[in-house]
């Protein structure tokens, strides 16, 4: 019985290694020389006419009349700029279900399985020089589903978007969206934000309390199975969700908490510093310009619009300096989309940090790059320009903060996915051939935030004649 | 663009009025400033002679002018050029090194209808009902709503605010960005009238009615719509007919809705049509041809590089924004960014419009990128100023920097659709407007907050 399973097992496992290794194949890479561009390192200032080689992926080297390998392509990029691959730590682009919002707590769904690796947002994102974004579950529940980190490999299959060796991240959501769909909607905890805070720790009090139980069952059937004599003990069924609330404790898991007010920004620093967590990121934090001391002292990072606000009470004490504010305080901050229109200008979104508050543009361009990526726990990947790292790479016409600048080429593990020179109009990937050629993507929202935004699928009201799905101006 | 006699142009009755109050005002606060030194109060908006030296001048209809003087007096601007006399009773600005350009426009806003987006009390640009000719965003300015600040620090000094519900939504007002209340913000009480054009294609993927259940809505929406039009018409010439010629006949019995249109299917005030599919586009244009005095406007306009030769037959201005993503799934990246210059390469006369309420201030942004696809950046300027001055009817008033139009300019460190650029200084109907905003407020009071207590 035992080796018959075993069996199996090891069968499962060889399996799942051949389907792995494919994938890694698939996730191609390659290799190019450019030439005499000025190079913005990010982490070692800008570096004018010089060359940046990519093998096979990765950056090999960046210097002066570097020798160009044989058979690799050489690019000119004289009198342009090169710089790393934007990373949009905010994304619900390529997203299929964006919401489980059946409960306030759900940390054992994820995102992995909800991609749309055909999505045209991928290429429209690839245009404006983005190469990795976070595809982030919504912002219905408390404790939402695990995120994916992806690379925007446009073309490939769901697994080939995969950011390899990225850390598992998951999604909280504080104050007005968890408390109006589950408080004022299911008529369940929380309806506020004293509730969301008891969520959170009734939920990890529950996964350590499952944890020690779980533990003991085990250690109890071990030892029950070794001798084979007794009473077996009564199982302790493994339960997925407090699995991953374990994960989130014990620092497997990162933490993007969707959160606008300081005073819940401040609650969650206090309550995950009660249960030992750390390494999180607040997501859109309108005030976290106010507790940006705080927030330093607990080294947590911050994820922000440029200048999004006032679409919802808990954004109307904003400012557009909000940024600046935690740039200049010592907070580890970056600019995120949370849109497929803004994701496709994320450097015009990181120059409106030197417009609020005047940011440096080193500051700013850091917000895109290798911010995001250290939130995300890949910055010792991707991120900036150094040898060693992934050829994820953007050549621009000119400076990138510069509404005049476009993107030309864009590199994803050396490997070129868009190239302005050979743009064609149609780029997708599936057509479906039922489809009306007339058809429109266009719903005819003025700001574009009801599409690909935290409460997709979740965008519902709740009155006493039950549930309507909002459909803002119409 | 023909010209119009507008009935509410509520300019010239005024100005020496505002002149006169503007001044004991700025008497007064200066009296209170030396009082009490210290004391918690607002800045307050300066008025009366300023002289702005040394600075390069955008006239935008008149070319550039280096190291030039602008002197504003009241509401006016009094003298652009080289060498002016400057008496001490001018309050010099230096603007050596700055750019002046005059105040910029956005066309198509719901600034002051709006406050918070998701608090229904808040929302007061969609009224009730179909056909709503008589409603006026005019009436519903909160001209203390705090995204006026923060809209015209970043040197958008006048916006068209509209209504944006049913079929006629209402009229829409242009406004300055300054002012205590609706009646000294409005540059035109009722700018246009404001029309949601009836779609004649599918509203999106989701929508699954069939070709012809869509044709057969479609003219069922227009006929209601010529129904109105011709009602409205007929309304017209009958009150006319008793007004040029009262005796002997009885006097019509006013109505209310009927009466807003007059000024509508006269020309005195156009017809903004919202529209963006190309269809929908060439359904509008069709439309609008027929309807001989009116004048018409489209706004939206999406997919106008698909048919901007036929805009451009039309002779009808185009209200346009760039960043949104394409229309179509198939349509290359940059159409939404080439669209204006496309529509200006055909010969349509275009200007920016948002649609935006908190973030009105980007109108800067999506001319920055029309003018680096394909639109080019003086022409750019143009459709954030004159252009806009013109659909509306308010040139002689408005877009530029002329000797004699209204004190709407501003200060920048450099071009301004550039948004590393910063706004220094901003003037409205002479104001010297303090660079003040929740957002600067914020940003003052927070980013040396130092440790809690």
């Amino acid at each position: 019985m035992n080796s018959m399973l075993n069996l199996k097992y090891t069968t499962l496992v060889a399996i799942l290694l051949l389907l792995a290794a494919g994938s890694v194949d698939a996730q191609e890479k390659g290799s190019v020389l450019i030439r005499n561009g000025t190079v913005i390192t990010i982490t070692n200032g800008n570096m004018p006419n010089t060359d940046l080689l990519i093998e096979n992926g990765v950056i090999t080297d960046i210097g002066q009349n570097l020798d160009a390998p044989r058979g690799i392509e050489t690019v000119d990029a004289t009198g342009k700029y090169v710089m790393p691959g934007i990373i949009d730590a905010h994304s619900h682009i390529a997203g299929v279900n964006i919401n489980e919002w059946t409960n306030p707590v759900t940390a054992e769904v994820t995102m992995e399985e909800s991609i749309d690796p055909t999505d045209i947002n991928i290429y429209w994102a690839l245009a404006g020089g983005v190469t990795t974004i976070h595809l982030m579950h919504g912002s219905a529940n408390v404790i939402g589903g695990q995120n994916e980190t992806m690379k925007l490999r446009y073309g490939g299959t769901m697994d080939d978007l995969r950011f390899k060796d990225a850390p598992r991240t998951i999604k909280f959501a504080l104050g007005e969206n968890p408390t109006r769909v589950h408080g004022q909607g299911f008529d369940v905890k929380p309806r506020t934000r004293m509730g969301v805070e008891q969520v959170i720790r009734d939920h990890f009090d529950a996964a350590l309390d499952y944890k020690r139980k779980r533990q003991a069952y085990l250690e109890a059937k071990q030892r029950y199975d070794r001798r084979k004599r007794g009473t077996p003990p009564i199982p302790v069924a493994k339960n997925l969700r407090m699995e991953v609330l374990n994960d989130i404790i014990e620092g497997e898991i990162l933490v993007h908490c969707h959160s606008y007010r300081a005073d819940e920004i401040l609650m969650l620093m206090r309550v995950f510093n009660d249960y030992g967590v750390k390494n999180y990121t607040f997501q859109h934090a309108n005030e976290a310009f106010k507790v940006a001391p705080e927030l330093r002292k607990n080294g947590a990072y911050t994820s922000v619009f440029s200048d999004w606000w006032a679409y919802k009470f808990e954004v109307y004490y904003s400012t557009a300096y909000n940024a600046a504010i935690l740039n200049a305080n010592g907070v580890k901050n970056s600019i995120n989309s949370d849109s497929g229109e803004l994701i496709r200008h994320l450097n015009h979104e990181a120059a409106k940090a030197v417009h609020y508050g005047g940011t440096s543009k080193l500051d700013a361009l850091k917000m895109i790059t290798i911010n995001p990526a250290a939130q995300l726990g890949i910055d010792d990947k991707v991120g900036s320009l150094e040898v060693g790292k992934h050829g994820d790479v953007a050549i621009w016409s000119g400076h990138p903060l510069s509404i005049y600048s476009i993107c030309e080429t864009t590199y994803v593990d050396g490997k070129k996915y868009f190239d302005r020179d050979q743009d064609p109009d149609d780029m997708r990937i599936e057509v479906d051939p039922e489809v009306d050629f007339d058809e429109t993507r266009y719903s005819g929202t003025l700001s574009g935030r009801d599409e690909d935004t935290c409460l997709r699928g979740a965008h519902i009201l709740f009155d006493k004649n039950g549930m309507t799905f909002n459909e803002g101006d119409k | 663009m023909r010209e119009t006699s507008n009935m509410n142009f509520n300019y010239d009755n005024t100005m020496k009025k505002r002149i006169s109050t503007g001044c004991l005002a700025a008497l007064l606060i200066t009296a209170v400033m030396t009082l009490s030194a210290k004391a918690q109060i607002p800045e307050k908006p300066e008025f009366g002679k300023f002289a702005i030296t040394n600075v390069t001048i955008h006239t935008v209809t008149d070319g550039v002018i280096e190291n030039g003087v602008v002197l504003i007096e009241g509401e006016r601007i009094a003298f652009v050029g080289k060498n002016a006399k400057i008496t001490p009773d001018y309050q010099q600005v230096d603007g050596t090194g700055k750019h002046l350009y005059p105040g910029f426009m956005d066309s198509r806003t719901q600034l002051g209808l709006q406050e918070i987006g998701s608090v229904a009390v808040t929302r007061d640009q969609a009224e009730l009902g179909s056909f709503n000719p008589h409603v006026m965003a005019f009436t519903a300015i909160n001209p203390s709503s705090v995204n006026i600040p923060v809209t015209r620090v970043n040197g958008v000094t006048h916006v068209i605010s509209n209504p944006v519900s049913g079929r006629l939504s209402g009229k829409s007002t242009l406004i300055d960005l300054y002012g205590y209340s609706p009646d000294s913000m409005a540059i035109l009480k009722r700018a246009s009238l404001h029309l949601n054009w009836p779609s004649a294609v599918k509203r999106g993927w989701w929508d699954d009615r069939k070709p012809e259940k869509i044709q057969e809505q479609y003219e069922e929406n227009l006929k209601e719509l010529n129904d109105f039009w011709n009602k409205a018409k007929f309304y017209h010439r009958m009150v006319t007919a008793y007004e040029e010629n009262p005796s002997g006949k009885t006097k019509p019995e006013k109505d209310e809705v009927l009466d807003a249109m007059r000024e509508v299917v006269t020309g005195s005030i156009p017809v903004v049509i919202s529209v963006n599919r190309k269809k929908n586009i060439e359904n509008a244009i069709n439309w609008a041809a027929g309807k001989d005095q009116a004048r018409f406007i489209l706004s939206g306009v999406r997919e106008g590089w698909r048919v901007a030769d036929k805009i451009a037959e039309s002779g009808i201005p185009c209200l346009v924004s760039t960043l949104h993503t394409p229309v179509r799934d198939y349509d290359n990246y940059q159409r939404p960014y080439q669209n204006p210059g496309k529509l200006h390469e055909a010969g349509v006369k275009i200007a920016f419009a948002t649609g935006e309420v908190e973030n009105v201030r980007n109108v800067l942004y999506h001319a920055g990128y029309g003018a680096t696809y394909g639109l080019g950046r003086e022409e750019a300027i143009r459709a954030l100023t004159i252009n806009p001055a013109e659909i509306f009817g308010v040139s002689e008033h408005l877009g530029s920097i002329e000797e004699g139009k209204q004190a709407n300019l501003f200060i920048a460190d450099g071009d301004p659709l550039e948004p590393m650029t910063h706004i220094e200084q901003v003037f409205i109907r002479g104001y010297k407007v303090p660079m003040v905003s929740r957002h600067t407020q914020l940003y003052e009071e927070f980013l040396n907050r130092g440790p809690d207590r």
